[in-house]
């Protein structure tokens, strides 16, 4: 059953976003490591870690499709769950530094140091091992959904008023994590990162390595999503996205199957910060800044949401026109960005990917009626 | 005991009065009696300068105290040839003499020719006491209360009698208690006997104040009755202090809430009445505070006379700007949109973007300063509790914006045609309402109401690009928290936020208090999805 169910996210498109991605995550690696500098197709480093950037957003980016596009839940906090899953994996970065800080502290991070904290708080026990970290980059936004959704969603907030609470916990652990006696480093958060499994974070291969995870496990949360929404459970969500009413009064559970994707979405997120951050090579609590969240919806509107492609071809966009922007003209990027949202809305509201796909449809049926299919309500 | 103290209180009481119109006729005193009376300075020894220094004061005369305060810091002296005291000043290899009475030039002398008055450090007490006294009698209460506050220092015992007259005199209020409070100080340093020192910590413990504490806390460690008074009066000054902290922080929870409820007011017209997600209501707020900044700008320059009316010139500029600006997001984005909450949401946060660059643009990053007129700077005491001036006015101005905006909607057509059409949008219309007109000026009004309410929040913070962005987390928490489409519900929302914010800031902290508050409402969001004050009926459900 599980097999068919895998299977049946493997449709011909997906096959194809699939193997184009993991095209991506061996070619640019190879044209970075193995052609010479002065080779044409050779990528220079800093745009493998670029990319690689632009992959973790778009792996971000997918998660808030996946609740956003398919189950109608409009999260204003999704970059909570992002900044967790960075702080999970920027805490075994701070542990693997060692004595190599400033105040060559064996155990305790810089930071710490600073603020004469004679001991580790509990909540750093265990990071030193990569695969407790691993654990907690999943667990703890996953948990953090968990509590939330079951909270909001049984006690039936929907629409605004969710977006709005959701907004009100990512700026509430913003607020938290700007503390120092948090225990996360306050405003500075974690850096000055050294290695990551023994490897050398600023090391040309280790970057390499990081892109192609970060793009292959896009590609692995491309097909778990592709499954899902090709699921019966799947067709379930989209049912709670137009109606859900009457999808409740159809006899189905409409908050577990809510509080299932959310936190699915938010681990997928957590590991999207978790690949964000060694490449970045800092994590403070600005990541938490609701602001982030929302860039993060704009990305899937530009996009196309609804469609799983959409959000990874908004995101690279966005983000690509940011680069661009805040090199050539830095004070027009937020113009741009604010016509973007504003444009998206008015005059394309189902993206890039949508719109296109729309148009193909009527080219190869010019004369069917307009589709069947329910457009994305609110 | 206490007895004892009023006949001694009643006795000043009646010696002063007795007194009073003698120095009132002494000030008058002959220039010739009053420098034989400062020549007396110079003669015998110590008691006799004493005593010579207590006929002085005895004469009231203005001109006595600066002559002391000469003598005390040893610049008096006497001209040895005829024994008359002179002020001395320095002139090439002489002196140049002057009369201290009359102020008169007494020729130049060599420096032999004269003889300091020496003083020793009795004498010095003496001088300063009877400066005191002089100063305790003076015309202006503010000499009179620094004399006390003097006196409240120095602990000085023999100020004591000097401080009982000024007491009985004493017209006003305020320096009366201030030198009843350092006659309490004086008693307690005094070696006066118990029973005064008992009536004095009594009076220290009626002041209630924190400085009246801290005198007490002096004294706690004391044995026998005087100490256990002092330890009696200090606790229950402490629990009165207490009570006075709750007012305290009550006031300036009611003063945040009353910021709360200007930034939020208008949202609740747009969010709460029309059901728009406005993610630029913060925006609207700065655009209203740059307004104000313009217009002092140009006060400054061209009529600096009026510059304490430029608040007053603000607000219906303010109104206008930032309300024309929300008619045209209205037209050109918004009405596209409703019934499509999410989308209005992203794109007012795009409007939100464009307008924090573009003012970023035009004004520049930095902050900018505007100024406070002269009747919002400064701060008054109501016992134990302070309260600035400008607080004060914000409470005041939020009130009258929300009774305003109550007003508008409930006693105006165009009220009415807004409480109509968000009823029942078909019906309105049906009824020959123009409903696109009517959204076009509700998100006006709100957004004007955002203008106007930064007017008011440029008084109390910076006037910044992202003035908008520290406000409108906020202001949806109050307008969710309060219920949507329901003013009083934003009212009591605002105020009970703002004052659990600052009731809790004592115990967690600013930033841990904030966290707890958003908590707290995410909870009370799952129990009252709709508010605090929902609006009941089967057509809420969309």
């Amino acid at each position: 059953m599980i097999t068919g169910f895998l299977l049946n996210g493997f449709d011909t498109r997906a096959r194809i976003v699939v193997a184009i991605l993991i095209a991506i995550a061996l070619l640019v690696p190879a044209a970075n490591l193995m052609l010479p500098p002065d080779h044409p197709l050779h990528v220079p480093t800093y745009l493998v870690t670029l990319m690689g950037k632009y992959f973790a957003y778009a792996l971000l980016a997918l998660a808030v499709d996946l609740v956003w596009g398919y189950c109608g839940i409009l999260s204003l906090g999704h970059s909570a769950f992002f900044a967790l899953g960075g702080y999970a994996m920027g805490m075994y970065l701070m542990r693997q530094i060692g004595t190599r800080g400033v105040y060559a502290d064996p155990i305790l991070p810089d930071f710490m140091v600073f603020l004469n904290w004679k001991e580790l708080p509990w909540f750093w026990y265990g990071f030193d091992m990569f695969w407790f970290a691993a654990l907690m980059v999943v667990l703890v936004p996953g948990a953090i959904a968990f509590v939330f959704g079951w909270f909001a969603f049984r006690s039936r907030v929907t629409g605004v008023y969710l977006s709005i609470i959701t907004q009100a916990l990512t700026y509430a652990l913003l607020l938290a994590f700007f503390r120092n006696d948090m225990g996360f480093g306050g405003n500075n958060g974690l850096t000055d990162f050294k290695d990551i499994l023994g490897y050398n974070v600023q090391a040309d291969t280790t970057r390499a390595t990081l892109f192609a995870l970060t793009v292959l496990f896009l590609a692995l949360f491309f097909f778990i999503a592709s499954a899902i929404t090709r699921s019966k459970l799947g067709k379930v969500l989209v049912g709670v996205r137009d109606a859900e009413s009457r999808t409740r009064f159809l006899g189905y559970r409409v908050e577990n199957y809510k509080l299932f994707v959310w936190t699915l979405s938010a681990m997928m997120a957590g590991v999207a910060g978790a690949l964000y951050v060694p490449q970045v090579g800092i994590i403070n609590p600005s990541e938490f800044a609701p602001a982030n969240s929302i860039e993060a919806v704009i990305w899937v509107a530009v996009g196309g949401r609804g469609t799983l492609v959409g959000p990874i071809v908004g995101a690279i966009t966005v983000n690509f026109g940011k680069t661009w922007f805040t090199g050539v003209l830095p004070e027009f990027w937020l113009f741009a960005l604010g016509a973007l949202f504003i444009v998206v809305t008015l005059f394309l509201p189902k993206g890039i990917v949508g719109t296109v796909q729309a148009f193909w449809a009527n080219r190869r049926r010019p004369a069917a009626p307009a589709s069947l299919a329910p457009e994305p309500a609110e | 005991m206490r007895a004892l103290t009023v006949l001694v209180t009643a006795l000043w009481l009646m010696l002063s009065a007795a007194l009073a119109p003698t120095a009132a006729a002494a000030t008058a005193i002959a220039d010739p009696d009053l420098s034989r009376l400062v020549n007396q300075l110079a003669e015998g020894g110590f008691d006799e300068v004493e005593a010579a220094i207590g006929a002085l004061v005895a004469t009231g005369d203005d001109r006595v105290s600066s002559i002391l305060d000469k003598l005390g810091s040893g610049d008096l002296f006497v001209r040895k040839a005829d024994r008359v005291v002179v002020l001395t000043e320095a002139a090439g290899r002489e002196l140049k003499l002057t009369d201290p009475v009359t102020g008169a030039d007494l020729g130049m002398v060599p420096k032999a020719a004269v003889e300091k008055i020496r003083v020793n450090n009795r004498l010095r007490r003496t001088v300063a006491a009877a400066i005191g006294t002089l100063t305790l009698r003076s015309d202006d209460p503010a000499v009179r209360r620094s004399a006390a506050e003097a006196v409240m220092k120095s602990k000085d015992a023999s100020a004591i009698p000097a401080l009982d007259a000024a007491i009985a005199a004493e017209p006003d209020e305020g320096v009366k208690g201030v030198m009843i409070a350092a006659r309490a100080t004086a008693v307690m340093a005094s070696d006066l006997p118990e029973a005064d020192k008992l009536a004095a910590v009594e009076t220290i413990g009626d002041l209630g104040t924190r400085d009246a504490l801290a005198m007490l806390t002096s004294y706690t460690g004391l044995e026998g009755p005087v100490g256990e008074a002092a330890r009696k009066a200090a606790t229950s000054i402490e629990s009165g202090l207490l009570l006075w902290d709750a007012a305290q922080n009550i006031s300036y929870g009611i003063s945040l809430g009353s910021v709360l409820l200007l930034a939020a007011i208008g949202l609740a017209i747009t969010f709460g009445v029309m059901g728009v997600i406005n993610m630029a209501h913060g925006e609207m707020v700065m655009i209203g505070a740059y307004t104000t900044f313009v217009v002092q700008e140009i006060i400054r320059t061209s009529a600096p006379g009026l510059f304490d009316y430029s608040l007053l010139i603000a607000l219906p500029l303010a109104f206008l700007v930032s309300g024309g600006i929300g008619v045209l997001i209205e037209r050109s984005v918004i009405r596209w949109l409703y019934g499509r909450p999410l989308e209005t949401l992203l794109a007012t946060w795009g409007v939100s973007l464009i307008l924090q660059q573009a003012v970023r643009t035009i004004f520049g990053a930095q902050n900018r300063e505007v100024g406070n007129p002269s009747w919002m700077s400064g701060s008054f005491m109501v016992g134990e509790l302070s309260i600035t001036w400008s607080r004060l006015w914000i409470i005041v101005f939020s009130l009258v914006v929300f009774a305003g905006l109550m007003l508008v909607l409930k006693r105006t057509t165009f009220g009415l045609q807004t409480r109509a059409v968000t009823q029942n949008r078909s019906m309105a219309s049906a009824m020959g309402i123009r409903t696109p007109w009517v959204d076009a000026f509700t998100f006006g009004l709100g957004s004007g109401i955002a203008g106007i309410a930064g007017v008011a929040l440029s008084q109390i913070g910076n006037v910044s690009p992202n003035l908008g962005q520290g406000y409108i987390i906020d202001s949806f928490m109050v307008v969710v928290f309060g219920g949507v489409g329901n003013l009083w519900g934003t009212l009591v929302g605002a105020m009970t936020l703002g004052i659990a914010n600052k009731l809790m800031e004592p115990y967690a902290g600013a930033v841990l208090g904030k966290i707890l508050l958003l908590v707290f409402i995410i909870l009370f969001i799952q129990k009252r999805p709709r508010g605090l004050f929902a609006l009941k009926g089967r057509a809420i459900e969309a």
